[in-house]
């Protein structure tokens, strides 16, 4: 499915029902990506983003996917999915196949396709995202940066100095930050001070602090925030309140299971189901996993 | 005759002028204070809007030029003092370094960080190191270090206008007030296009007795060492690379077999240094053909004091390189 058809569809239902697809697709390609790599198929590590679903598609599809750029980070696979939707790509990258995105070079953290970028070292891409907001700027090409970072990379100074100058120079960049609450195994609260939501406020970069899990709130508001940008040629900060449903990477979660089964009530692909007709659920879902395991075998046949 | 402050000037000034996408990003680079070192003094006057003074936070607008550079960008980065490269660790290596290869070529990075390194003006032991060891071997980028011997500015023309890869261009602080030295015996080679290495004799004809291998701001000591040595009537070749990565191995190792005495000396602190990978790698290629291991030179290992009499005795001087090229002909 092209993202562009999302930004036409006028119907809410069916931009809905496109929200679901795209989400669902994340959900079921990263968890073949854990299934493979517990068969031992995947080499490194694998960090996925299940039940952050939401940010990367309601982010990304307030985006114009030609012209607009986006900066991702080590858990940037719903990102990248979100962005472009090349599935086949993506698990090609991972599984180290030369019909990989980056020809296996990259792997799971280090993708790049037309306007998508993602390195793993956290925050280092905010500076990096600002100089490309300063480079369109200076183009004059009106093309927003979406710089997606969590709750941990906001521990990182090179945020604050990105944050800086990103409103000091007036640059067309949006900070999607995800608090999915953990920090590979740190909780939030145990690593910061002070109100994360507020901070950026002190560079001048104005805050909305929204229900991570809402793909529809995230979708309206990232809109409304990109529009901003893109008129005032000036940042913004999507503070979107969420959480890591797996593990960091792979077996290593040690959290309560009560507070997990707490989120699990709260994820967004079951509160995204609640609205949609569920005879078409029952439709669409068989056929997207088919397709991505069909894609999965092809792959490891060698086609 | 222009000064090495003047041609670095003069290069980035026709790099503005020639390419639309070069712009230049550091601290205190607009006018009237021009850098601390005043090589863009003028150019925010011709270049309205290209030459950005930054916040002090070299990481950052380091990631900025990164990104830049990644969109279509040629930038010029200038760290006010080389020492502060430290700050920039993290985007030199695992951004600037890293994307074109783990991209798999599909992003280019052309971005020209330049910084002067080196003691020798009291500024102490965080304002006066020669750092660029720390950046030597980083696969992805070059570490460039024109001596006086080189005609600087157009090699940082090179470095920003042709050269698609992300280049470290170390400067030299004692360097920015001399005159760029020209002379009948000297040669160039390029090896690695658009980074030349000078070579410089004391001699007419013949081979030389010693050969030194050194870079960037050691020629200030060298040039006129081998003015006295002329008188002393011992041949020596004194080898500057302009490319400290890649080394032009041919080259120097085309140098080194001239002779079987070579002495390779550098500014920095001893220790995992780049004189050592040279020496190896001219072990390797003239095992066999030395008269007598090769002597390296360094700077103490420690902090470079303030106090210029203190200062001196820690830095490599040309009274030292002197003394090791005597011990190594007796």
């Amino acid at each position: 499915m092209e993202g562009s058809m999302l930004t036409s569809a006028n119907n809410r239902q069916e931009l809905l029902q496109n929200f679901f697809c795209e989400m669902f697709r994340i959900r079921v390609v990263e968890e073949t990506l854990l299934d493979l790599f517990a068969q031992g198929a995947i080499g490194g590590t694998v960090h996925t983003c299940l039940g952050q679903e939401a940010v990367a598609v309601g982010v990304i599809s307030a985006l114009n996917r030609d012209t607009d750029i986006i900066c991702s980070n080590h858990r940037g696979h719903g990102h990248f999915l979100a962005y472009c939707g090349d599935a086949r790509g993506l698990v090609a990258e991972i599984l180290g196949l030369p019909s990989g995105v980056c020809g296996g070079i990259g792997g799971s953290q280090h993708l790049q396709k037309k306007n998508f970028y993602s390195n793993g070292i956290l925050g280092g891409m905010a500076p990096v995202a600002v100089g490309m907001a300063f480079a369109e700027k200076l183009k004059g090409s009106g093309a927003v940066v979406v710089q997606f970072m969590g709750d941990g990379a906001m521990a990182e100074g090179a945020v604050y100095e990105a944050l800086n100058m990103a409103s000091l120079w007036g640059l067309p960049i949006m900070f999607a930050v995800e608090n999915n609450q953990y920090a590979q195994s740190t909780h939030w609260s145990a690593q910061h001070s002070g109100a994360l939501e507020q901070r950026s406020e002190a560079f001048g970069v104005p805050v909305c602090d929204i229900d991570g899990n809402d793909v529809e709130v995230v979708y309206d508001t990232a809109q409304r925030l990109i529009s901003e940008i893109r008129s005032e040629c000036a940042p913004r900060l999507l503070f979107m309140r969420t959480y890591r449903l797996g593990p960091h990477s792979k077996g290593d979660d040690m959290r309560d299971p009560e507070e997990l089964d707490y989120h699990v009530q709260r994820e967004p692909l079951r509160r995204l189901r609640e609205k949609l007709d569920q005879s078409w659920i029952k439709e669409v879902e068989p056929q997207m996993r088919q397709q991505v395991a069909t894609l999965v075998a092809d792959l490891r046949r060698g086609l | 005759m222009a000064s090495y402050l003047t041609g670095l000037q003069l290069g980035l000034a026709e790099a503005l002028a020639a390419n639309e996408k070069v712009v230049v990003l550091g601290e205190d680079l607009v006018d009237p204070y021009g850098g601390a070192f005043k090589v863009t003094k003028g150019l925010s006057t011709h270049f309205p809007g290209r030459v950005i003074s930054t916040p002090i936070c070299e990481g950052g607008f380091t990631g900025v030029a990164v990104g830049m550079a990644l969109r279509g960008f040629r930038p010029v980065v200038e760290i006010m003092f080389g020492d502060f490269l430290t700050l920039c660790a993290d985007q030199i290596v695992n951004h600037m370094a890293k994307f074109p290869g783990m991209f798999n070529g599909q992003v280019k990075v052309p971005l020209v960080i330049r910084t002067p390194m080196g003691g020798g003006r009291g500024y102490g032991a965080t304002h006066s190191q020669s750092l660029e060891k720390m950046f030597l071997g980083v696969p992805g980028i070059k570490v460039v270090a024109p001596s006086h011997l080189h005609a600087a500015g157009d090699i940082l023309q090179y470095a920003i206008l042709v050269d698609d890869d992300p280049v470290l261009f170390i400067e030299n602080k004692l360097l920015y007030p001399l005159d760029q030295h020209t002379h009948v015996f000297m040669e160039q080679s390029a090896e690695i296009p658009g980074y030349p290495t000078v070579a410089l004799r004391n001699f007419s004809s013949g081979q030389p007795d010693v050969t030194v291998i050194s870079y960037g701001g050691m020629s200030r000591e060298i040039v006129p060492m081998l003015e006295k040595l002329r008188s002393d009537e011992l041949n020596v070749t004194a080898v500057f690379p302009s490319s400290l990565w890649p080394v032009p191995v041919e080259t120097l190792v085309r140098y080194g077999a001239q002779c079987g005495r070579l002495v390779i000396c550098e500014e920095g602190s001893a220790g995992f240094n780049w004189g050592s990978e040279v020496a190896v790698l001219l072990y390797d290629a003239l095992r066999g053909n030395l008269l007598a291991p090769i002597t390296r030179l360094a700077a103490a290992s420690q902090a470079i004091p303030a106090a210029r009499h203190l200062e001196k005795e820690v830095l490599v001087t040309a009274e030292k390189i002197e003394n090791a090229i005597w011990e190594l002909m007796s």
